[in-house]
């Protein structure tokens, strides 16, 4: 069933607009600009997006070990630094901060509120964990030949990508601060412009334009310079106080993409040409669950130092499933390092390389791929496009590797580091490592299977 | 020959084991070299030993870009990849690298 939400009545007839900061572009990213953001950038919602494909399954290891955890990391110093800024000026905040435990995500932030003598409505999404109904329909994976089932107790999460509404509808139940678990990340700015506008969620050619200004947003710093300077080709002035980016948006979907003035870095045409292809695959069906969004027609205009005017999202239906992304126990990788410089590095370098090759095979360490890097010269884009550089000064020798167990793993590391006493001359600076691996891939769930709700929540 | 690096800016994203770049022209009018020059199959050869999978190009001439999607690409995807870059951001510097047939302007 699609919904119509109620448009904010403030009495106004003039074309609504709002103002929607992007506050954090991953888990570990920079606070200061969020800062920045609510005190000076005039917004009325504040987005963090802080959730990368794996880091709901490993928030849900953590959250086995222990129920109270399972949220981002960084949510307490984030929400330090923002709820009293934002309560002063009534900004909201959205978040997919929730990661594996949205509800402990939502109580934690209500202390903080509390202790920070704040009254503000704090409300949770749930309902995107989807392991069991994913489970039962044992669903094909997309990146490789298999199933769901056949991932047997190695599978350890599955949770879908929810759309819009239900955060649209904790904003317009009256919340302040409203925090979700997976969601598509240009969910988390469409919801504000649903609320506000009253948007009808099957008015395909809005929500594609809204989505489009979510998916420019959604990397925060990527927009507005970040990602992007290549001097003396790009240049970019600012970097170590790079400001987040604000999407203005109008009722009817018209949206120019700014950011603070006086803070770091630029808003060009090429810096959002470059955001809006950032991860996209077939420009004119970019898959979202509440609408397929098409960015092929977009246009970019500068109207403005730092002001450039985004037109010509559209959109069709959205699609009948829901991109779920399942985490699952994928072996062990074990790594190690060492380095040689000057007068021949290079042939050194290759020699470790050779003798950790042949280790390995007589050792007779167990591994399912190998991979044989140096870096400085071949580490990034293969051999056939290093064939083309000079010798460099320095390289670094890598060996890394997938094994079944730790044992394993530590094994390649140890064959790396026996090199400073039995491999050539020079080498230093070696390290090793060896860790559990938890990957993620995806399964196409029907939508009626996933039943997401609003939850708000009490310090 | 030029660089397309004089010609255009690029970035790489990520999701799951595909890889995607853009390729952005500076002046419009460089579009259709571009479009001419920087082709599937180059980008495929450009690639040999990194894409395992097959490079599809989409174009997108309001904004005067092309956008290469490589299957296959990162080593399995980012949360398994044994790889440095395992989000392969580094790709687009090596397209940038790509020769370009001199234009007549």
């Amino acid at each position: 069933m699609l919904r119509r939400f109620a448009p904010r009545n403030d009495g106004d007839t003039a074309l609504r607009s709002i103002r929607i900061g992007s506050g954090a572009g991953y888990s570990g990213d920079r606070i200061e600009p969020a800062i920045e953001l609510a005190e000076k950038g005039e917004i009325d919602y504040l987005v963090f997006e802080c959730l990368g494909e794996r880091t709901v399954a490993l928030a849900q290891q953590a959250r086995m070990k222990n129920p109270e955890a399972g949220y981002d990391p960084l949510l307490e110093e984030r929400m330090r630094a923002v709820l009293p800024r934002c309560a002063a000026k009534g900004i909201k905040i959205v978040t997919n901060m929730g990661a594996a435990n949205p509800i402990g995500a939502a109580r934690r932030t209500a202390e903080i509120a509390k202790a920070l003598g704040l009254s503000l409505k704090i409300a949770a999404v749930l309902g995107d964990d989807v392991l069991g109904a994913c489970k039962d329909g044992d669903l094909p994976i997309m990146e490789f030949d298999g199933s769901i089932k056949q991932l047997g107790n190695r599978l350890l999460s599955a949770n879908a990508y929810l759309g819009a509404e239900p955060i649209a509808d904790a904003l317009t139940r009256g919340a302040d601060v409203v925090i979700t678990g997976r969601a598509s990340d240009p969910a988390l700015f469409l919801a504000p412009m649903i609320h506000a506008f009253g948007w009808a969620m099957d008015d395909w050619n809005l929500l594609g334009q809204g989505t489009v200004a979510g998916h420019l947003l959604e990397c925060a710093g990527q927009i507005t310079g970040g990602y992007f300077a290549d001097p003396p080709y790009k240049d970019v002035a600012g970097l170590a106080r790079l400001g987040f980016p604000i999407g203005e948006v109008d009722e009817d979907g018209s949206l120019v993409i700014t950011k603070v003035d006086g803070s770091g870095g630029a808003v060009t045409a090429q810096t959002c040409k470059e955001q809006l292809l950032y991860e996209v695959h077939d420009p004119t069906k970019y898959l979202q669950p509440d609408v397929t969004a098409d960015f092929s027609q977009v246009s970019v205009e500068e109207i403005a130092p730092d002001r450039v005017r985004i037109r010509g999202g559209r959109g069709t239906r959205r699609p009948d499933t829901l991109k779920i992304s399942v985490g699952y126990v994928d072996g062990y990788i074990g790594e190690g390092q060492i380095s040689y410089a000057g007068p021949g590095a290079l042939a050194r370098g290759r020699l470790a390389l050779e003798i950790v090759r042949e280790r390995l095979k007589l050792t007779g360490v167990q591994s399912s791929e190998l991979r044989f890097d140096l870096i400085g010269v071949d580490s990034l884009h293969g051999a056939e496009a290093s064939a083309r550089a000079s010798e460099p000064y320095e390289v670094r020798v890598r060996v890394a590797g997938r094994t079944e167990s730790l044992r394993e793993a530590v094994r390649i590391g140890n064959e790396v580091e026996t090199l400073f006493t039995n491999g050539p001359a020079a080498g230093g600076g070696a390290f090793k490592s060896a860790r559990d691996v938890v990957a993620v891939a995806s399964v196409l769930l029907p939508r009626d299977l996933a039943k997401p709700s609003v939850r708000f929540v009490e310090a | 020959m030029v660089k397309l690096r004089e010609l255009a800016h690029s970035r790489t994203g990520d999701k799951g084991n595909t890889s995607n770049i853009s390729v952005i022209a500076y002046r419009e009018k460089d579009f259709p070299r571009l479009k001419t020059e920087v082709t599937s199959e180059r980008v495929k050869a450009l690639f040999a030993g990194v894409v395992e999978g097959e490079v599809k190009r989409y174009e997108l001439p309001s904004i005067g870009a092309l956008n290469f999607v490589m299957t296959n690409a990162l080593g399995g995807g980012v949360t398994r990849s044994l790889a440095v870059d395992a989000h392969g951001k580094s790709l687009s510097s090596a397209l940038l690298e790509m020769e370009i047939e001199e234009g007549t302007d």
